[in-house]
């Protein structure tokens, strides 16, 4: 078994309320450029090893590698002392987490990217012509446009892709009733549906493919490592919709990254093929109560909660039979338990599930105003649930009142936001730039480079994700007194 | 199911259905408490949901994703 690395990528929504408002590119790069405690602020973006034009598939396709010069460089790029990344990415601000080993950690690093962009709002409104900037942790406009939430899964090599293909499509298909952020209404051109589970299925218009932007796919076929590609691939799933519910978080990850250890082991998974999974994704996502049957291509039936039934027992019998993480006993309790009370009734979730969360603040308020769903306010309330401003964010204001549950706490989250995990290269990339701020000259997720003057940069790889963890480096980086002492003990 | 049948699914307006269950005692007045609370946010979404909701949704366009 190899130890699952994950992490996650946010694009964030950004709105500016300025008459006077910039394009939405110089909008995003003025924010980011506000983030006031980065450890080592001339640090650029190490575009080496990135190429998202690799396909799973085993092919390459044609196009433009991202090369930008290094003052370019430094204003789309922000390396975090947690070991995150702060970018903007087409024309949103963009947060990656740090990589992490469990789905907890997750949680709390995407919540201290929350802080990251709340801080570069905050800052950008005092600036001396202040941008009022409203930022949005949700997948569209509900106009057709969406932007994306990518999960990253570290996986053996040695898997052949078919096979995860196989076993993650009813998977992903299904996910979204843990999942699902909710949405008021529907878009491109899918039926019109006075609400639904999932923000980004009616963007989903094939099966298989490497595009994110257009005719987007269940299965995303990039093929970018960021680690030895002889032994890893990066899972790249773009499937899912970025989560404000903690648990919801929790359980997209988590169920996620123990299938992945089942095929990896190759242990016992659902035998299930879908007849049409595209037009499932779409089909579950309108049925908010669950029991809509979906068509598998043998002609039986299944509900959304039996197909995710059915790789919740499969996983109990392998964690039964074998060694797993030791967050798995509390994954799989949960997965159970809101698996139970989403099949006797949803609206039991709704201290837990974004999509419950939401859909009970909106029927309560449709009761209380006696308004039905064309009434804008609820189109409002469904944007505004995901804003990240702490007094105008409806999802902040129902948690500060108690009515949703967490995993985490504030001071987890304000911890998360300087300091790296612990148990990966996130650990020796985020020490390294708060300990040798003047001497990082470039990071990436493989790599960290050192400016060691007379215009000599040395290059220290990271290909492997689970070294350069405090285990293995603490002792190095906290005697050291110089860049140079590490690197030559590192016998560069 | 036919193909049919889950079209309408999808359309089917689901308003009418409540949520609020328990038959016992126990279960009524938990009931009206979690509505009395959701009563109390209710107004406070009020107060801070955006002026001119429409208008602030309509204006909300995001290019350029992914």
């Amino acid at each position: 078994m190899i130890k699952r690395i994950l992490g996650t990528e946010t694009e964030f929504g950004i709105a500016a309320r300025n008459a006077e408002a910039l394009d939405p590119v110089s909008t995003s790069l003025l924010l980011i450029n506000q983030y006031p405690y980065l450890p080592s602020p001339r640090a650029l973006w190490d575009y080496e090893h990135e190429n998202p034009l690799l396909d799973a598939r085993g092919f390459e396709v044609e196009g433009e590698r991202e090369r930008p010069g290094p003052e370019y460089n430094r204003l789309l790029n922000k390396v975090l002392g947690n070991g995150g990344r702060l970018y903007v990415d087409g024309a949103h601000p963009e947060y990656s987490t740090p990589e992490c080993t469990n789905p907890l950690d997750v949680v709390m690093y995407e919540r201290a990217g929350d802080r990251v962009l709340r801080e570069c709002c905050e800052q950008a409104g005092r600036m001396k012509e202040p941008s009022r900037l409203v930022l949005y942790r949700n997948n569209t406009d509900g106009k057709g446009n969406s932007y994306g939430y990518h999960e990253n899964y570290l996986v053996d090599r040695t898997v052949p892709f078919e096979v995860l293909m196989k076993n993650l499509i009813p998977f992903f298909v299904t996910r979204q009733i843990l999942a699902g952020s909710g949405k008021v209404g529907a878009e491109n051109r899918m039926p019109a549906v006075p609400y639904q589970i999932s923000q980004r299925a009616d963007f989903f218009e094939t099966l298989v493919d490497l595009n994110t932007m257009v005719k987007r796919p269940i299965i995303n076929t990039r093929d970018e490592p960021h680690s030895d590609p002889a032994k890893y691939r990066r899972l790249h799933v773009i499937v899912g919709d970025a989560n404000m519910a903690e648990i919801s978080t929790y359980l997209k990850v988590g169920t996620l990254a123990i299938v992945l250890t089942m095929i990896e082991e190759k242990a016992a998974l659902p035998d299930i093929e879908l007849e049409d999974p595209v037009r499932s994704i779409k089909d579950v996502s309108g049925d908010i109560d669950l029991k809509s049957m979906i068509r598998l291509s043998d002609g039986r039936k299944y509900t959304a909660v039996e197909i995710q039934r059915l790789y919740l027992e499969a996983a109990h019998r392998f964690a039964e039979g074998s060694e797993t993480e030791k967050w798995t006993r509390d994954l799989l309790a949960k997965w159970e338990s809101v698996l139970s009370r989403l099949e006797q009734d949803p609206m039991q979730l709704s201290r837990e599930l974004d999509w419950v969360i939401k859909l009970k603040m909106i029927r309560s308020y449709m009761e209380k105003k006696n308004c039905g769903w064309d009434d804008p306010r609820l189109a409002m309330m469904d944007l505004q649930y995901h804003d990240l401003r702490p007094d105008k964010g409806l999802y902040f204001a129902m948690e500060r009142d108690q009515y949703v549950d967490r995993l985490t706490t504030d001071s987890d989250i304000e911890r998360a936001e300087q300091n790296p995990p612990t148990d990966t290269r996130a650990y020796f990339r985020g020490t390294c730039l708060k300990k040798f701020p003047k001497e990082v000259y470039a990071a990436s997720w493989s790599s960290i480079l050192f400016d060691v003057g007379n215009t000599t940069i040395k290059k220290v790889p990271l290909m492997e994700p689970l070294r350069g963890t405090q285990i293995l480096t603490r002792s190095l980086l906290e005697s050291a007194r110089t860049v140079e002492e590490v690197l030559g003990r590192l016998s560069m | 199911m036919s193909k049919q049948e889950h079209k309408s699914d999808r359309k089917k307006d689901s308003t009418k259905k409540e949520e609020e269950s328990g038959s016992s005692a126990k279960g009524q007045e938990k009931g009206k408490k979690i509505k009395e609370d959701l009563d109390k946010l209710m107004d406070k979404i009020d107060d801070v949901l955006e002026e001119n909701a429409e208008e602030f949704v309509k204006n909300y366009v995001q290019k350029g994703g992914e």
